[in-house]
């Protein structure tokens, strides 16, 4: 680890003003950040402290929409009434992710900004354009199992491990930030995260010093939640695929479906052509296939994770098939 | 001068005085007496000494998987702040880790770079955090050369390893005619992956050195008695002049059996800035510079008649070590004496690789072994169209069929039996594939357990205080195992106390050299120890009361003689002695092992080839249980690893330079609580005669032999796929599975 100055922020303007500079980065639980200081995979020159800025707040607006704190521990937010009811595919997306402790630690805009769990990131010994932009990939040619098939650059096949943002993604979420001058912006989770091109280590939209502060949902869509991962093991592995559906099925057709996928992507996946194959038809095992034709159009594997391209199209089938069953 | 009384285990011992039963504290499920210590932080492991003056140090690694260091720039680095020295010595500094037991230096001197991760330097400083941080910033150049990285490739490249405590070949007549002659045949290849032990409590050291030039180490070690001959030796010092503690360990599993890189490089730091050195790898260097279980390559060769009477067993292992390292996966070492059949060959060599030593992982041999062997056994009964149970029983032999000798005990046929009748093996399903609840294939799997059972040198000294209190001391250990407990049951047994009225002191050189922590072999090695100890005493005891041995009891802290009641402090206060024994004859003359049966359940999900394990029952016979909650706790935490063996842990090369890419416990894969269902285990009643005069065995490792392979059978049993290549990820049933 170097050696970091450490300030704690009194406010949110604060907050920003202290993380202006290059170098800077907010800290709130730090469950993934100082690991990486740790590793000096990340040497942040100025910590700014978050945690205790008033952001812990989930709240359900006039307008039917929701309203999570940026500082919302990722346990509370999981039992939060109003999510399990309402918005039951982020809340068990939660649950699948990390471990009890860490979920008590995790914040919701945190977890947002995770880092890839790529082996060769977390490795200063080994090349890296993520962590080191310009030295290489050492994951393309060495053992990618847990890596990206879709949207990869020739520099970077990392995956993002969020649980939580896949939800958000299929769920509509907008990300709502403030910015060292003042200034505020909704950022649809659409487009809040960024592909690798040949830029994979800047990974979002945000600027340097900008702040999430909320991170609002739009009124529950209509249909059945569901969220499935899919890991090596049953508990705290990140995921291998995961999917995050909404789908809803009205006389025997699926009128409304919104899908996204984890451990696909250097981002929470989604593809509005999935969702077009499905709108509108009659459920049926040809029709999943087609789905998951879709979404794997321009799949490349990269050997120890060709598996994902299967793994893929079946657990799409098993959530949509499952949705299915719900509603009967 | 303490008197030594020895026992060498030259002939059966039929009268345990442990039968006696007077005190009642024996066998029983007790609670570990370092329990409350240990919730209350307040058991101090080897990190946690508070030394004046203390520095900490932080070892740097190589980063490159073979070649020479050049030069090491350290200009930087000692400026910043809190540095204290960036140090290295290219001549003293140990490569690698030392194995288990041996009385000299592991491989020293690290110009020549054999691994990735190899320990080269140290940056020592105030702080951890400010070590570890120069430890980032040395610059370190070297020569890449060439390396040994691939083990696919380079199969016939594989060396005969020398006859060390196993023999690398253990050949019995024909095997090729036999198969030949063999109606029903398996021949196939299974592989096994590196594995880390990935103990909770990482490799740590504190080198302290006194005005005299004697050196202290805490740390976290598993054999402080042959770890003392190992440091010793490294640093060219007589052995009496090193002290090494080790009185609580969080986990060894082998890992720690032998001195690691941390203890020379505290040492030698140590001594060059004048104070002591704490060292604690990284989790990443555990799994960069220890110790790993070598990846296996092993074919079997199974040939039975048409009844199903084995005529052949081949197991033949390819593993792989460091060049010139003696030391390989014995994983045939079961194999030897499991199974009936007159033909056999059993053989074992290594590829000579730049990857991280390997040594001893719980069960070395038989937690990988086992794995193809029961798997084997499991095809080649489906083969045979026999209940894998039954065909078992159809090669039970009578005799050790390898060595031609007795076996010391042997209940494995009950085990089957016990557990079988446990878990409902009578309603298993009898379709491989064919049973199905919702989304998930249902499959039932079973496999035999064994371990070798050993003996080695140990020592302890017990002495009875004025106040009847009883002191147990031997520098013997505790790496989670429950040591403590057990010797503090067997001296408060045989002297009638309580166990609050035993204290044992343990891990620290001071004390009498014990066996350690290793090969099952703790228990009954050291607890004999005090057993003989204990014996003496009571002989004495009885000498100065006048009469026979066998007619005085020991409860409660009083002596009864002749409607005499004495309290022991009375009698026997100010009493010591040594207790030592030694194998003889009996570690020889029969074979020894514990025995066990696992019996469980695995749910597959047809769609996504997630696997569950659902249901668990073991049953296992391994001469008496000195305490049966710990003992238990053993054999859970043994078939633990072994659900991991199956279905998560592989420690990956990185086939450019050998390095473990994923090594961090996020990363490495061992069960979570999710993982792992119930497990229900019993023990047979049993006494080993031959063994030791507790006349009981090892269990340490029992719980790992086999358990594996009982998951891995039913996933066959559930989806109809043989996977050889473990572990058994989903990935590699999905093409078997339902579309």
């Amino acid at each position: 680890m170097k050696a970091f100055e450490y300030n704690r922020a009194a406010s949110v303007e604060d907050a920003v003003a202290g993380a202006a500079a290059p170098g800077a980065r907010f800290i709130a639980g730090g469950t993934n950040l100082l690991d990486l200081m740790k590793l000096q995979v990340m040497t942040p020159e100025t910590l700014v402290d978050i945690s205790r800025l008033p952001l812990d707040q989930v709240e359900h607006l006039v307008d039917a929409e929701t309203r999570i704190g940026a500082l919302v521990p990722n346990s509370d937010l999981a039992a939060n009434p109003l999510i399990r009811q309402h918005y039951t595919v982020l809340s068990k997306a939660l649950l699948a992710g990390a471990s009890g402790q860490l979920r008590n630690k995790a914040s919701t805009g945190g977890n947002l900004l995770q880092r890839t769990r790529c082996y060769y990131f977390y490795d200063p010994s080994m090349a890296c354009n993520k962590r080191e932009p310009g030295t290489g990939c050492s994951a393309q040619q060495g053992f990618n199992r847990i890596l990206a098939i879709l949207g990869t650059s020739e520099h970077c096949i990392a995956t993002h491990p969020s649980d939580m943002a896949v939800a958000m993604r299929a769920l509509d979420a907008v990300i709502h930030t403030l910015r060292p001058d003042g200034s505020e912006r909704a950022i649809p989770i659409a487009d809040f995260y960024r592909l690798p091109g040949d830029t994979p280590h800047i990974e979002t939209v945000l600027e340097q010093g900008e702040l999430i502060t909320t991170i609002t949902l739009p009124p529950p869509p209509p249909g059945v939640q569901l969220y499935r991962k899919v890991r090596d093991r049953a508990s705290y592995a990140f995921a291998l695929v995961s999917v995050a559906a909404v789908i809803d099925v009205q006389e025997g057709r699926i009128a409304g479906a919104s899908l996204a996928f984890g451990g696909l992507a250097h981002m929470p996946w989604r593809d509005p052509q999935v969702e077009a194959a499905l709108i509108g038809q009659a459920p049926s095992p040809a029709l999943f296939d087609a789905a998951a034709d879709a979404l794997l159009e321009g799949a490349r594997g990269y050997g120890h994770n060709d598996f994902k391209i299967p793994l893929a199209r079946r657990t799409l089938a098993a959530v949509l098939r499952q949705a299915v069953e719900m509603h009967a | 001068m303490t008197e030594t009384v020895s026992l060498t285990m030259d002939e059966p011992v039929a009268h345990s005085l442990l039968d006696e039963d007077a005190q009642g504290v024996i066998g029983r499920p007790l609670n570990r007496i370092d329990g409350p210590l240990k919730v209350a932080g307040k058991a101090t492991y080897a990190a946690e000494y508070q030394l004046d003056n203390l520095a900490h140090g932080f070892l740097i690694g190589a980063k490159f998987g073979r070649g020479r260091v050049t030069r090491i720039d350290a200009e930087q680095a000692r400026t910043m702040p809190g540095v204290i020295d960036v140090f290295w010595d290219f001549d003293h500094f140990i490569r690698n880790p030392q194995q288990g037991g041996q009385k000299s230096k592991p491989v020293q001197g690290v110009r020549d770079v054999q691994y990735f991760g190899e320990p080269i330097a140290i940056a020592v400083a105030e702080t951890f955090e400010q070590a570890r941080a120069a430890a980032h910033a040395v610059k370190v150049e070297w020569i890449e050369e060439p390396g040994l990285f691939d083990f696919d490739g380079r199969l016939d490249e594989a060396v005969t390893p020398p006859e060390g405590a196993t023999e690398p070949y253990a050949c019995k007549g024909d095997i090729d005619a036999a198969m030949a002659q063999a109606a029903v045949t398996v021949d196939a290849v299974w592989t096994t992956p590196s594995q880390n032990s990935a103990a909770m409590e990482m490799h740590a050291s504190i080198a302290s050195w006194d005005d005299e030039g004697n050196l202290t180490v805490h740390g976290s070690y598993q054999m402080p008695a042959s770890d003392r001959q190992q440091l010793a030796d490294a640093l060219s010092l007589p052995p009496e002049k090193v002290r090494i503690v080790s009185r609580y360990v969080g986990g060894g599993f082998g890992s720690k059996l032998g001195i690691a890189p941390e203890s020379v490089a505290s040492a030698l730091a140590a001594k060059a800035i004048g104070r002591p050195v704490k060292t604690v790898m990284a989790r990443q260097q555990v799994f960069d510079a220890t110790v790993r279980r070598s990846n296996t390559r092993q074919r079997i060769r199974l040939g039975a008649t048409a009844q199903g009477k084995l005529l052949a067993i081949g197991h033949e292992t390819i593993g792989s070590n460091l060049p010139e390292e003696d030391f390989f996966e014995p994983a045939g070492i079961a194999t030897q004496f499991l199974y009936a059949g007159d033909a056999r060959r059993i053989t074992h060599d290594n590829v000579p690789m730049n990857r991280l030593l390997s040594g001893s992982m719980r069960a070395p041999g038989e937690a990988a072994g086992m794995l193809a062997l029961e798997c084997a056994m499991d095809e080649l009964a489906e083969a045979l169209k026999l209940d894998p149970v039954a065909f078992r029983k159809l090669n039970e032999p009578e005799a050790d069929p390898q060595k031609e000798q007795p076996f010391s005990s042997r209940r494995l046929v009950e085990c089957y039996d016990d557990a079988a009748a446990k878990f409902g093996w009578e309603q298993r399903n009898r379709t491989p594939g064919g049973l199905r609840q919702g989304e998930w294939l249902v499959g039932h799997g079973m496999a035999a357990s064994a371990r070798s059972n050993k003996l080695q040198p140990s020592k302890a000294r017990v002495a009875v205080e004025a106040d009847g209190r009883v002191v147990v001391e031997t520098d013997m250990t505790d790496i989670g195992t429950g040591t403590y407990t057990i010797l503090a049951q067997i001296a408060g047994e045989l002297l009638g106390q309580p166990l609050t009225h035993v204290e044992v002191r343990l891990g620290d050189n001071r004390y009498p050299p014990g066996a350690g922590s290793g090969g099952s072999f703790g228990a009954g090695s050291s607890g004999t120890s005090v057993y003989v100890a204990c014996q003496s005493l009571r002989e004495r005891i009885a000498a100065k009361l006048g009469v026979a041995a066998d007619g005085v009891t020991f409860k409660d802290g009083l002596v009864i003689a002749e409607n005499r009641t004495t309290p022991l402090g009375e009698i026997a206060g100010g009493m010591e002695v040594i207790g030592e024994i030694e194998p003889g004859k009996m570690d020889e003359d029969v074979t020894q092992a514990s025995y066990g049966a696992h019996f469980c359940e695995v749910h597959v999900n047809a769609h996504t080839g997630e696997m569950r394990v659902k249901r668990w029952v073991s049953s296992f016979a391994a001469g008496r249980i000195l305490n049966e909650k710990t003992a238990r706790s053993q054999c859970i935490g043994g078939i633990v690893f072994g659900i991991g063996a199956a279905l998560t842990e592989e420690a990956v090369h990185d086939w450019r330079n050998g390095k473990i890419v994923n090594r961090d416990l996020a990363e490495y894969h061992v069960p979570a609580h999710a993982d792992v269902p119930h497990i229900e285990v019993t023990f047979l009643p049993e006494r080993d005669v031959h063994a030791n005069p507790m006349q009981a065995k090892g269990i340490g490792e029992l719980g790992i032999s086999g358990a594996g392979a009982a998951v891995v059978n039913a996933i066959y049993n559930a989806t109809g796929i043989r996977v050889r290549d473990y572990p058994v990820t989903l990935d590699k049933l999905l093409a078997g599975l339902p579309a």
